[in-house]
């Protein structure tokens, strides 16, 4: 990410050290994770110490200090889904993709991550494919619909 | 838009607003919640913009019908809802396809579509009105009944159902002591978790000296199995800013802020349009409506931790620090945000605000028990028919929402528990059923009232899995900082854990009892001070559970993997491949005509070959506590030249 994309964000929030989480997650939102170059250029406009922004990067679970995959897969291990059978999709996917949560596959393609509620505990369990939400997940209904992606 | 300077100016924009509404014009309300879109309303939509084009309805200067995207009415299991005014009828489940007939029949012959109506599963009878629907006809919808009748993005659509006429009466009317007497009287409790009244909070705000103080709305939803306050905010985001701005007026707060979590954007989006939409009218800004009342509101969104939700971890991660949760006292009313009074409520307990200001505290107290007040959206969820938000008054049955709104449990399965509160809930056993539903009896049981999840659960589901579920949770999500949350956690999670794996010892249901107390009286936030509710609450009323999967190694509902074995009955196998075919670790031998056997040594008990055998045949076993029948002889799989 360019220098002058992220002084943007950083001025539109009027280089306010308070905001940092919001210029982070803006951040992330345009670039999907967050450099070392990136959160070096907010610490020096900021003025806050590295050690600080490291600490609220490991504290909150949204940011990624890794690259994403060109698919990012969410699935939902809120309780609703849970009782509804969400770990043994989680399993079956994992095993699809040959990665864990949190991580991201050799070729790029996909990164697996899971999250509480997504608000469709109707339709659980839910996996959330680039934004696209796919409902009644079984094991094998996974596959099918992983096969899709590329 | 015109800036309004005063209540008078203001009615005169709403009479505006209905003078150019005519309440005959059909108007397709279509929800496009969360659930909904994920159910397809989105393309919904589109087809019925085309459809009313092309059937002749959509001339660019007189559009014959409208449509309104709306925010969720809650009844998300049978989504995409619409529901066509002035009629008010209710279709449920409908596809694009249904489009075409929508518009010809109901909008154009004024024809009811039979087959997009609600059918009552027992008695076969048809709801047309959404009002007759079973689902809503049994709650008492005060807030979130509105979501269907406005476009969340509209702040024209709040004005015309009356929105903002809470705020006028506070302001023209009423001094901010006023105000705060009315919302004392009314005895609200904070939809947030502990239920403490709001009005003693707004008046320890209201007293702490000082002259900036702020008020913030708690929106970081953080029970996993919860999204009342997402479709609140979704659904009618100026109802909650509404009641934001009340509250700053009775508490003398001038700057407010909405702690929004990250996995909510379209909540960010609709109450950031609100917030511009308000500005823009003069509802927000300087000399609000000509009273001389200041206030503007920012909106922060949340980065991913459970502990935020917490009063005093939100304070911080408002200042842009990690969430760590500090000591109260003092109190956020004393010294809270940049360590001025803040008075921090939840999502819900603002949307109260408006209704309380416009009806009175006495209509308020008039519903509800003696000591909870008012309504409560709860989402039930789980093993449960009618799936959604539901709205009920406090004081109803747990049977009655369950069964009555809820339908039931599915699939003619037995029920087996109704979890409330989230992470920091409990457990409730069927005995408990008829137990009214408020702040004070859910904790007599051993669970609590939370934010209004509940789920529900039957013969499947584990209770000591459950349990694990949540400590696991809780483990993830404990800040770290103080030990008794951190190690006690950790400790009761291993022992679960071991339990559900078959590792699980004589005594260990006892230390996790021991290790629950001292969880619980020596953390420093109430995230560890209730961790164990849900530890307890399964050992209290399923302690059988336990023992059976400690002593029998058995896990009686089939869900801790380690406790249980598939097994193919080959007198019930027709060899119908698909299991074979779909085992994604090729554990299943056999073949065409060859009866189907599962190698155990292969297996994982992923549970694809229980779920894919078409129900006809049945031939898949799960077993627990026994072992696993013996492969029948090769020679005997054979099942050519048999007619099956
Ligand atoms: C671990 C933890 C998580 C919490 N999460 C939330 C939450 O997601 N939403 C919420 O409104 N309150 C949450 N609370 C309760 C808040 O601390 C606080 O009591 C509440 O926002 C006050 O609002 P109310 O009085 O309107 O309920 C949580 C509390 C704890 C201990
Ligand atoms: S628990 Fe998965 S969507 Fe709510």
């Amino acid at each position: 990410m360019e220098n002058d994309q992220i002084d943007k964000i950083i001025e539109k929030h009027q280089s306010d050290a308070s905001s940092l989480i919001q210029i982070l997650l803006e951040i992330q939102r345009e670039n999907r994770w967050l450099p070392k170059d990136a959160i070096e250029r907010v610490g020096e406009r900021l003025e806050v110490p590295l050690s600080r922004i490291q600490h609220i990067v490991t504290f909150y679970k949204a940011f990624n200090l890794l690259p994403k995959g060109r698919h990012e897969i969410h699935i939902c291990t809120g309780t609703a889904c849970h009782v509804r059978g969400a770990p043994r999709l989680l399993d079956s996917v994992q095993d699809l993709t040959g990665i864990k949560p949190g991580e991201t596959d050799m070729d790029m393609k996909f990164s697996l991550e899971t999250v509480g509620c997504v608000g469709c505990c109707a339709l659980g369990p839910v996996m959330v494919i680039d934004g696209k939400y796919h409902g009644k997940m079984g094991p094998s209904k996974s596959e099918d619909v992983l096969k899709n992606y590329e | 838009m015109p800036r309004i300077k005063s209540p008078a100016e203001l009615e005169e924009f709403r009479k505006g607003i209905l003078s150019k509404r005519d309440p005959q014009k059909p108007c397709i309300a279509v929800c496009t919640g969360t659930g909904c879109i994920a159910l397809g309303a989105a393309e919904v939509v589109a087809a019925l913009r085309e459809e009313i084009k092309k059937q002749g309805l959509g001339a660019e200067v007189d559009v014959k019908v409208d449509i309104r995207e709306t925010g969720c009415p809650g009844f998300c299991e049978q989504g995409p809802v619409i529901v066509i005014y002035p009629e008010e009828i209710c279709y449920l489940q409908v596809k694009p396809d249904d489009a075409k007939e929508i518009i010809a029949e109901t909008i154009l012959a004024k024809k009811v579509i039979d087959r997009l109506l609600y059918v009552d599963p027992v008695s076969k009878e048809k709801s047309i009105r959404e009002s007759d629907v079973p689902f809503y006809k049994n709650q008492t919808r005060l807030l979130i009944g509105n979501n269907i009748k406005l476009d969340p993005k509209s702040i024209e659509d709040y004005l015309a159902v009356g929105g903002y006429t809470a705020l006028v009466k506070a302001l023209a009317g009423m001094k901010p002591e006023q105000v705060l007497d009315v919302v004392k009287d009314s005895n609200i409790r904070g939809r947030g978790g502990a239920g403490f009244p709001a009005g003693k909070k707004w008046e320890f705000a209201r007293n702490s000296p000082g002259d900036t103080k702020y008020v913030v709305v708690n929106a970081d939803e953080g029970d996993p199995g919860a999204f009342m306050d997402r479709a609140l905010l979704e659904g009618n985001p100026h109802a909650v800013l509404e009641g934001l701005l009340i509250g700053a007026y009775a508490i003398g707060a001038h700057e407010g802020f909405l702690y929004v979590r990250q996995e909510y954007p379209l909540a960010v989006d609709n109450v950031t349009i609100a917030i511009r939409a308000a500005e823009d009218l003069g509802l927000l800004g300087k000399n609000i409506l000509g009273s001389g009342f200041d206030f503007s509101v920012k909106v922060h969104r949340g980065a991913g931790a459970f502990v935020c939700g917490e009063e005093t971890a939100l304070l911080r991660s408002l200042e842009g620090k990690p969430g760590e949760p500090v000591a109260r006292p003092p109190y956020p009313a004393v010294k809270g945000l940049w360590n001025k009074p803040t008075n921090i409520n939840n999502v819900e307990t603002w949307a109260n605000i408006p209704l309380i200001i416009n009806k009175g505290s006495k209509f308020f107290t008039s519903i509800g028990t003696e000591k909870s007040k008012g309504t409560k959206i709860f989402s039930l969820v789980g093993k449960v028919k009618n799936t959604g938000l539901v709205e009920v008054p406090m004081g109803i049955t747990l049977r009655d929402i369950i069964y009555k709104v809820g339908g039931g449990i599915p699939g003619e399965k037995k029920f087996k528990a109704v979890q409330t509160g989230g992470p920091s809930g409990g457990c409730i056993p069927e005995e408990y059923l008829d137990m009214s539903v408020d702040f004070d009896e859910l904790a007599k049981v051993g669970a609590i009232m939370g934010s209004g999840g509940m789920i529900v659960m039957d013969e499947d589901t584990c209770m000591v899995d459950v349990a694990r579920y949540f400590l696991n949770f809780l483990s993830d999500e404990s800040c770290g900082k103080c030990t008794p949350c951190r190690e006690g956690i950790r400790q009761m999670l291993k022992i679960l854990t071991n339990i559900s794996q078959g590792k699980g010892k004589e005594g260990d249901v006892e230390l996790l009892e021991t290790l629950a107390e001292t969880t619980r009286d020596a953390s420093l936030c109430a995230l560890g001070g209730s961790a164990p509710n849900p530890v307890l609450s399964t050992i209290r009323y399923f302690k059988d559970e336990y023992d059976a999967h400690i002593k029998d190694k058995k896990c009686p509902a089939f869900v801790c993997k380690e406790l249980i074995s598939f097994y193919i009955d080959p007198d019930k196998c027709s060899a119908c491949m698909i299991c074979l075919r779909k085992c994604p670790v090729d554990a299943i031998i056999g073949g065409k005509k060859q009866i189907h056997v599962i190698d155990q040594e292969k297996c994982t008990n992923c549970g694809t070959c229980f779920e894919v055998c078409p129900s006809r045949f049945g031939a898949v076993r799960r077993l627990s506590g026994e072992p696993v029948p013996a492969p029948i002889p090769e020679e005997a799989r054979n099942l050519a030249g048999e007619s099956k």
